[in-house]
């Protein structure tokens, strides 16, 4: 074509070619991405200096490690001056770690059968393209878990379940007409059926039950947090949509009580909320109930986080354009099937990172009934393993370690989970 | 037109909105609307923006709520009841600038979702439904896509069809057209007439001025909350009588 010419047609498209051979491999994605200017080169070797310090001052002191000696003073004597660390404080006292110094050891296989039940049972709420079927299993499992754990007569449980079915029951068979009398009289049928239940269970049949009674208090070690991580999340979860939901309502009673709730729990430390709950709620409940410590702690945990888990839903429906709301209207839906075919998968699914935020927050946060008095895991680490006699006295940084580590991997879990739940969701092509 | 009047007009009332006024706040958008729309009209409504165009129409499917006057639709009094809320919507479709199709969920399970929940359809009977209305508006090999994934003329045919799944007696259309390139206005604008053929009480807020000359029996002009002139397309076009319709329509057919 020359260069006088302005006209010009196009008769064949050109073919795509590969790119240079300097552009492509390892080599190219070297000199890009460590050594692109002397000033990156220069960082790159200074970070690997720091690699280099780190592992070599902690690789030969975990491979050093003593497994199988029964006090601090032989572990030293073994090691004889050298760097190691002393990992025997974890074979050895590995039962308390997980479950609390007082938890009967050959009902050991209670927290283990329950905790491999929940998996299954978390697994069709997680993974929703199993069979739906599975989550009858995971109905049923609360109270499995709960005669698991706790023991004592099958009654308790049995009863438990009793109440919500019927509640379940009277919900379905009113809410069409009235949702006042299907919801109020659920509750008032499940609080009957326990009522009586409680007064058919005879005072002695903890006594002989087929599952020896284990109380609250003998709970601890890491059990104790991930029963009340999984507990909390689960019911802060629900509790937190219904907050959210109850802050946008257009009824301006329910709309200022969320409010309220939202903005007092928010702003007191979860501490305060933690003594609250074991010195002074005992003042709230009716006068000579005993409620158990475990139920209390739940229920602060639930709230604080509830309330954090409010307002990040509240985002994801803040960033739903008010489009899906007038569609899901104009196509004559009610407010119980917008919200929950329209409106909530999509906030929900925006507010995925944030719930996994106060999730991941609140499992951690569950360390925080050490100071309560509470022996989960840390309390165990600081009150009887390195406080109680002196043979473990001295062993910080094995024991820490050990805790920061079982945490990570659960933490890290719900983290890839999230990123897996995200992808499988991203149905918007944008 | 030739074609408008082959169209049958039924002397059966739709729609009647009788002294109706809405405020936002002190501001009075609507100011005593009356019009009545007999079964099988097709209204075309214009207007400049802020007119109170867009929101008359959603008036009658009670997205904006109106403060005085009455609307009745298909025999019905909008009232503050929600059972008569969601009676009407269930009743009348609605299309809107930016299609709103649900993102979540496929094309398919878009048009099948009202039909399931609000009229009980079994799930196999609505799906045959949504797949009629799909072939109708010329899109059925993307019933199993999500609506990211199409065009925008593609979503606001699906859009369509996800309303004519409900079977609707009454169609409201608010500016369908606007937020499309030019290459798919047409064929949005080609399944809205082929509906307005098959007798489908239509009130249509759009400037298509084409699309309004061809299909519509009446266009009706807006000016600041009130209906400033109402007649056929011919008349309207041709010999308006207002110096704020021949205003508008030198500025929208003047290039």
């Amino acid at each position: 074509m020359a260069n006088t010419e302005v006209s010009f047609v196009r008769t064949e498209t050109l073919p795509p070619m590969a790119p240079p051979i300097g552009e492509q491999g390892i080599v190219k994605w070297l000199r890009e991405n460590l050594f692109a200017t002397p000033a990156n080169g220069a960082l790159t070797l200074v970070a690997l200096y720091v690699i280099y310090v780190i592992l070599s001052g902690s690789m030969p002191w975990i491979f050093n490690g003593v497994w199988n000696t029964s006090s601090l003073t032989e572990c030293r004597e073994v090691l004889d001056g050298t760097r190691g660390a002393c990992f025997s404080v974890l074979t050895e006292r590995w039962h308390q770690l997980i479950y609390g110094f007082k938890y009967p050891p050959d009902a050991y296989w209670r927290p283990n059968l329950t905790f491999v039940l929940m998996l299954v049972a978390i697994a069709p709420v997680l993974f929703f393209d199993l069979p739906r079927k599975m989550l009858i299993f995971t109905a049923i499992f609360p109270f499995l878990a709960y005669w698991l754990i706790w023991g004592g007569t099958i009654m308790t449980p049995i009863i438990a379940l009793l109440g919500v079915v019927a509640g379940g029951f009277v919900y379905t068979r009113f809410v069409a007409s009235n949702f006042a009398i299907g919801f109020f009289g659920a509750i008032l049928a499940a609080l009957v059926v326990w009522i009586i239940g409680g007064f058919m269970t005879p005072d002695t049949a903890n006594e002989n039950a087929m599952l020896q009674a284990v109380p609250s208090r003998d709970m601890g070690g890491y059990m104790l947090n991930l029963m009340l991580g999984v507990v909390c999340v689960s019911l802060s979860i629900p509790l937190g949509i219904a907050l959210a939901l109850g802050r946008q309502s257009d009824m301006p009673l329910i709309k200022w009580i969320c409010v309220v709730f939202i903005e007092f729990v928010r702003g007191v430390p979860l501490i305060t909320l933690l003594f609250v709950a074991s010195v002074m709620l005992a003042y709230m409940f009716p006068p000579g109930t005993t409620t158990d410590l475990f139920l209390r702690v739940v229920i602060m945990i639930t709230m604080f986080s509830a309330a954090y888990i409010a307002e990040v839903i509240r985002g994801g429906l803040a960033a739903l354009p008010k489009g899906q709301y007038e569609a899901a209207d104009s196509l004559g839906l009610d407010y119980p099937q917008a919200m929950r075919l329209i409106i909530l998968p999509q906030a929900l699914k925006i507010s995925i990172p944030g719930i996994v935020n106060v999730a991941v927050g609140l499992f951690k946060d569950t360390t925080l009934v050490s100071v309560i008095s509470m022996f989960d895991i840390l309390g165990m680490i600081r009150g009887p393993i390195l406080g109680g006699a002196a043979e473990w006295n001295g062993v910080y940084w094995e024991l820490f370690l050990f805790a920061c580590i079982i945490f990570f991997v659960v933490c890290y879990g719900i983290s890839q989970y999230s990123q897996w739940l995200e992808r499988r969701l991203a149905t918007d092509h944008r | 037109m030739a074609e408008a009047a082959t169209m049958q007009v039924s002397d059966e009332v739709a729609v009647t909105i009788n002294n109706m006024n809405k405020w936002y706040g002190s501001f009075h958008v609507l100011r005593d609307i009356n019009l009545t729309v007999n079964r099988g009209e097709r209204i075309v409504i214009c207007g400049p923006s802020g007119s109170g165009k867009s929101t008359l129409i959603r008036c009658i499917n009670a997205l904006e709520e109106h403060q005085k006057g009455s609307i009745e639709v298909d025999g019905t009094l909008l009232s503050s009841d929600l059972k008569n809320i969601d009676k009407i919507r269930s009743e009348v479709g609605m299309c809107f600038q930016h299609f709103n199709l649900f993102p979540h969920l496929t094309i398919l399970e878009n048009c099948t979702l009202a039909p399931i929940w609000v009229r009980k359809t079994p799930k196999k009977e609505a799906e045959e439904i949504a797949m009629h209305f799909l072939e109708k508006v010329k899109i059925p090999d993307q019933a199993n896509k999500y609506p990211g994934q199409l065009s925008g003329g593609q979503q606001q045919r699906v859009a369509i069809a996800r309303s004519l799944c409900m079977k609707p007696r009454i169609m409201l259309f608010d500016e369908p057209t606007s937020a499309l390139d030019p290459e798919m206005i047409k064929e949005v604008l080609d399944t809205m007439i082929e509906l307005a053929e098959e007798g489908m009480t239509m009130l249509c807020v759009t400037h298509e001025m084409g699309f309004a000359r061809q299909v519509a029996n009446r266009v009706i002009f807006m000016d600041e909350g009130q209906i400033v002139e109402q007649n056929e397309p011919e008349a309207f076009f041709n010999n308006p009588q207002s110096p704020r319709t021949q205003l508008f329509l030198s500025q929208i057919l003047g290039h």
